[in-house]
């Protein structure tokens, strides 16, 4: 092959190209000349690309980095979007920083301004356990019912929001309903089948069980089991018991105790964002209340 | 130039070093700058590395495939600074061998997640996340309540060190012990583990079952430590808004 270097190629008379040279029973390969489509956009690449290096941030370099002509940076740009789509908020958000909800909730434009966000806000942060309309799930408190254990008028909710239930905030609220495993199980069924039936009025506060809620559980729960203390301790009597009252819930309960968490939100909320939530929480239940007349 | 290129084929040799050369280009571009990660990445003082349990559950994150669907990188967007907090550092996933950051969101991203919602419920939503998130697609993971196999996080914590992860010898030798000992607080054990590992980390049974330490402990876990390693997104966020 080394022969057909020194010679020129030969050209394909019906196409105009050039062959390869070699040459296979007769059969020569043409030399098809790369498309000039191809070429260009690889050029036209190249070009951007040194346009790109010269103008954005590119390499790093020693300690630091080719910043650009354009000194763009990303962090900055990311920043300035957010405060861009935040300031479209600064004309009512921070109202809801200071406390004065009913001044607020009497504000109707401010309100209907307010609320699509709220909505949008507790999607995205409550739902997870609270159910997108407030409805609860299995161990999480039902919002939308007007049953609160702490206390459900806005300051009390931003309370909770701000600083979480058994949570690790240091201003946390603490409930915790302490095992009684130290009863024998026949106490606990008692018990249980007590608590269970308090719900219906089955339950004689007389029995072996009754004397011995009064001693152990009402402190916390009252002493007809009528709850209403905002201590975190549910109402017996109300359907309020999250973690269910049938009795073998009560027995688990009993048995393993309860201390249900709900996170600190100081921090990942602004005290805007939380005085909003709060608003809109609390507006659950009389929302429900409303749709019940 | 195209003349240049059809003669250097048919110089083999030419070739070769001429497709070396080409290639190294390439490769010196994207290895070099990996070469001064010390310079251009710089730790946060506040920086921790996971703890034997967390470890055991970034493993089972791994294991069960959740980075193909959750991503752990806020990305530097005005739109992800609202929804999830501050963007991403690199020096966050440091420690990370493998880093999780990801790319694909089937599900949230979990960068800010630590926190955020209660042990309770991670644990039922992992179970059964239709429970509590009745649209949720999410795959239910209900055999994280078998026991935790701790047997290998000794030889973990070891291979990290030697990557550059700031183990020392004390928390590689206790590494099972306080693995479980994460998940008891009023154990004996916990004092060694406070002791080795400070006293802010969460100390807690994550897997509302005392009596085990389970895979579900060291997911939630772990789960709770993301973005919790250190506070210099939310510190360089703040300083950025104020400059502005």
């Amino acid at each position: 092959m080394s022969a057909h270097r020194d010679q020129p190629p030969e050209v394909d008379p019906v196409t105009g190209y050039d062959t390869t040279g070699h040459d296979w029973n007769g059969i020569k390969e043409l030399n098809t000349p790369f498309p000039r489509i191809v070429i260009w956009a690889l050029v036209i690449t190249f070009v951007y690309s040194v346009i790109a290096w010269v103008l954005l941030p590119a390499f790093p370099w020693g300690r630091d980095y080719t910043r650009g002509l354009l000194g763009l940076d990303q962090r900055e740009l990311a920043v300035e979007q957010f405060r861009k789509m935040d300031a479209v908020r600064q004309d009512w958000l921070p109202r809801f920083a200071d406390a004065d909800y009913a001044a607020l909730a009497g504000d109707e434009a401010l309100m209907a301004q307010a609320m699509p966000a709220a909505a949008r806000l507790f999607q995205d942060n409550c739902a997870a356990c609270h159910g997108a309309t407030g409805d609860g799930g299995p161990g999480f408190p039902v919002l939308s019912d007007g049953y609160w254990l702490w206390g459900g008028d806005p300051e009390t909710i931003a309370e909770t929001l701000r600083y979480g239930i058994n949570a690790t905030h240091p201003d946390t609220r603490i409930a915790e309903m302490p095992s009684f495993n130290w009863m024998s199980r026949e106490e606990r069924a008692a018990m249980a089948s007590h608590v269970a039936g308090m719900l219906d009025g089955r339950s004689d506060p007389d029995s072996a069980a009754g004397v011995s809620f009064v001693e152990n559980c009402a402190a916390c729960h009252g002493e007809a089991g009528e709850g209403g203390l905002d201590i975190g301790a549910p109402s017996l009597i109300d359907e309020a018991v999250i973690y269910g009252q049938d009795r073998a819930s009560v027995m688990r309960t009993l048995f393993d105790g309860r201390a249900g968490v709900m996170p600190a939100w100081e921090g990942r909320l602004s005290e805007a964002e939380i005085g909003l939530l709060a608003l809109y929480v609390s507006g659950l239940s009389r929302a429900d209340a409303e749709d019940a007349q | 130039m195209l003349k240049l290129h059809y003669n250097l084929e048919k110089v083999s040799m030419g070739l070769v070093v001429a497709i070396i050369v080409a290639a190294s280009i390439g490769g010196i571009v994207e290895i070099a700058p990996l070469f001064r990660i010390d310079e251009t990445v710089q730790l946060p003082e506040d920086l921790r590395p996971n703890t034997p349990l967390e470890l055991a559950g970034r493993e089972i994150f791994i294991r069960e495939g959740c980075y193909a669907c959750h991503s752990q990188m806020v990305r530097s967007l005005g739109d992800e600074l609202d929804r999830y907090g501050p963007y991403s550092l690199a020096a966050e996933s440091a420690y990370d061998h493998p880093m999780l950051w990801g790319s694909k969101r089937t599900g949230p991203d979990l960068a800010r997640l630590g926190e955020k919602y209660s042990d309770d419920w991670h644990v039922a939503h992992l179970i059964d996340p239709r429970a509590v998130v009745p649209a949720s697609i999410m795959p239910a993971y209900p055999w994280l309540m078998r026991p935790l196999d701790t047997g290998l996080l000794r030889d973990g914590l070891a291979t990290l060190a030697r990557l550059g992860v700031p183990y020392d010898e004390a928390q590689i030798a206790a590494a099972p012990a306080d693995a479980l000992a994460q998940s008891r607080p009023d154990s004996t054990e916990a004092e060694g583990f406070i002791e080795r590992w400070g006293e802010e980390i969460a100390l807690r049974d994550f897997d509302g079952d005392p009596a085990r330490l389970t895979e579900m402990d060291a997911l939630v876990a772990y789960l709770q430590s993301l973005g919790r390693l250190t506070d210099a997104p939310y510190r360089l966020m703040a300083a950025e808004e104020g400059a502005q």
